[in-house]
């Protein structure tokens, strides 16, 4: 029997603890390794746009996720947080489709997204204020009996004994982060580097297959940033797929096995780091100088 | 001055369940409901309708809860599929065309005439003389049932969505959560709230007009949720008597002060019950009480700072 602690960051005990109804796709085995030998990507982007009249922030991204951490750095405005917005479904795309696990997601709003294992966090971030840095958690638990208005009437011994393991599973996420000092705290009265430790802790709550982070480090204390980096890469360890758009390249290189670089709506190059990094394409781009 | 007492009572029940009935609704979702006068005449005639063609009185209660709670989820899913921000004015117009049909809809509604002598329940086991009283009763176990259920739903895991709808739609989004149903049902909710207000109204005075339901009774809730505190409903019952009395205690004035006109008297109590909101306001901008916060130093021993 595992303790809640190691349970939380393996997403698939997680899940099996749970009792699991996700039903719509088959479960792939656990563990990053069969995950990298399956040949169906996480995330799949093919041709994808967005304009925004006549600008064209996204101009036709093929992007295909097939190790555990990618990276997508660039230059401000290259359209690396429109491509998020995307493919978390909280902006529709002008044309291109995207796939999760195989599935066409694009028409599919962010709720059903979210069922399917797909979560994000925001480049500004996006605590919900009035409530508690607990309550942001538990919010974010699947799967809540206590969330319909039948199940909060008619089960209640279910309701708490849900909520009592929710609590703990977020305790062990919050500590994890040093946040649960501050449980019962307003989350609108967090630091801005505390509400991006917020933002991942929360997202983790809902034991996600992929997990697009938006500048996760800005903001975030030296201290904190080792914190980042160790909680995600146990969460990878654990099978859990991300995509990280970061400024901070330090960040990118010591997390990161893929990147992506993005200028001007497209896909620049891609490959490791230093690859990524020697090519005079890219410093142009981040120069801003005309190739 | 008891009878006096009795109807000032009652007539704060009825004000205190339609605050609550915002609170979940405005306070707790978010949901801008400017036509709750609306809500609360569809209550009210189809409590006096039904019960006017023989229905019992608590069959009719129960059919008016459920058909304005219906009404709340049609307006309400009809509008956030096209807008949310259009709720408002959605509610608004809504509230004045049930005006417009309780109005003229003349086979229905007894028009401008309203309806007179609706029977009212129980009233030959209690008896005509302590009538008023036993209603009152009702009407203070009606809200402690009401008050409990809504409580209930405001410390459960559905109360906190709804608090995060409020906060951040797409962030509630982007963590699993059905925004429209979740927004569709915090207004039915509310809405059957009102309808059960509706009826009380129309068995406790025993004769409605469309006059009855016009905005005054909106702002009136919605002074009670702001004095007594968004969000909470313990604080919407003391902001709901807080308004009363000063409604109520304003009609003294001309007693008071006898050199005034009646309708300088009118005006002279509208502004002291402006001023005592913006008073409020200022003092208190957060209300009387705040809302339900989880505590994680409650539960299951888990403790913060450990
Ligand atoms: N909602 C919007 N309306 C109009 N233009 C937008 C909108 N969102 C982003 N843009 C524009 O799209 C481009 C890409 O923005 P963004 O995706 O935020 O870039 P990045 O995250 O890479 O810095 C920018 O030029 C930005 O101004
Ligand atoms: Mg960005």
């Amino acid at each position: 029997m595992r303790s809640v602690a190691n349970t939380m960051w393996d997403p698939v005990a997680f899940r099996a603890a749970e009792g699991d109804s996700r039903d719509e796709l088959p479960v792939p085995a656990p563990g990053a390794a069969s995950r990298a030998r399956s040949n169906v990507p996480l995330l799949e982007t093919r041709n994808l746009a967005k304009r925004y009249g006549g600008l064209e922030a996204v101009a036709g991204v093929d992007l295909v996720l097939s190790h555990p951490i990618t990276g997508l750095i660039g230059p401000n405005g290259a359209g690396k947080t429109t491509l998020l917005n995307i493919v978390s479904g909280v902006e529709r795309a002008s044309a291109g489709e995207v796939r999760f696990r195989g599935r066409a997601i694009g028409a599919l709003p962010p709720h059903r997204l979210a069922a399917l294992g797909l979560v994000r966090t925001f480049q500004i971030s996006r605590e919900l204020n009035s409530l508690t840095v607990l309550e942001n958690l538990l919010l974010a638990r699947p799967h809540q009996a206590g969330e319909s208005l039948f199940g909060l009437f008619a089960r209640p011994g279910r309701v708490r004994r849900e909520e009592a393991a929710a609590i703990e599973t977020a305790r062990a996420a919050l500590q994890r982060v040093n946040l649960w000092r501050l449980a019962d705290a307003p989350a609108g009265s967090l630091s801005g580097g505390q509400k991006k430790l917020l933002e991942l802790a929360r997202a983790v709550m809902l034991a996600p297959r992929l997990i697009l982070l938006d500048e996760p480090a800005a903001g975030v204390a030296p201290a904190m940033e080792e914190i980042l980096i160790d909680t995600i890469r146990g969460l990878a360890a654990d099978g859990v797929g991300f995509l990280i758009i970061e400024h901070d390249l330090e960040i990118i290189a010591a997390l990161c096995d893929h990147v992506c670089v993005m200028a001007a709506g497209q896909i620049l190059t891609e490959g490791s780091f230093a690859e990524v990094t020697a090519d005079a394409r890219v410093v142009e781009a981040y120069l801003g100088l005309k190739p | 001055m008891m009878g006096y007492l009795v109807a000032i009572l009652t007539f704060v029940s009825l004000a205190v369940l339609l605050g609550l009935a915002l609170n979940i609704q405005w306070g707790q979702a978010g949901m801008i409901n400017f036509g709750l006068a609306g809500f609360y005449g569809i209550g009210a005639y189809t409590a006096a309708i039904l019960a006017k063609h023989g229905v019992d009185g608590f069959t009719a209660t129960a059919a008016a809860i459920a058909v304005t709670a219906a009404f709340s989820a049609g307006v309400s899913l009809a509008t956030l599929r096209l807008r949310e921000d259009y709720l408002a004015i959605t509610t608004l117009a809504f509230s004045e065309a049930v005006r417009l049909v309780l109005m003229n809809e003349v086979w229905l509604t007894g028009g401008t005439d309203g309806i007179r002598d609706i029977p009212r329940p129980l009233v030959g086991v209690i008896g005509g003389e302590h009538y008023e009283v036993a209603f009152l009763v009702a009407c203070l176990a009606l809200i402690a049932i009401v008050y409990g259920l809504l409580e209930r739903i405001v410390s459960a895991p559905f109360g906190r969505a709804l608090r995060a709808v409020r906060d951040d739609d797409v962030v509630a989004a982007t963590l699993g959560k059905d925004v429209l149903a979740l927004r569709v049902k915090a207004f039915a909710v509310g809405g059957a709230v009102i309808g059960l207000a509706g009826a009380l109204h129309a068995f406790y005075f025993t004769y409605i007009d469309p006059g009855e339901f016009a905005g005054f009774v909106t702002v009136y809730a919605f002074m009670s949720v702001i004095v007594g505190g968004k969000g909470s409903n313990r604080g919407l019952m003391a902001g709901a008597v807080t308004v009363m009395i000063l409604l109520e205690g304003t009609r003294f004035l001309k007693d008071v002060v006898p050199v005034l006109s009646a309708q300088q008297v009118a005006s002279l109590r509208l502004m002291l019950i402006g001023v005592g909101l913006i008073a409020m306001l200022i003092y208190r901008p957060q209300g009387l009480s705040s809302e339900y916060r989880l505590s994680a130093r409650q539960p299951a021993g888990a403790e913060p700072g450990s």
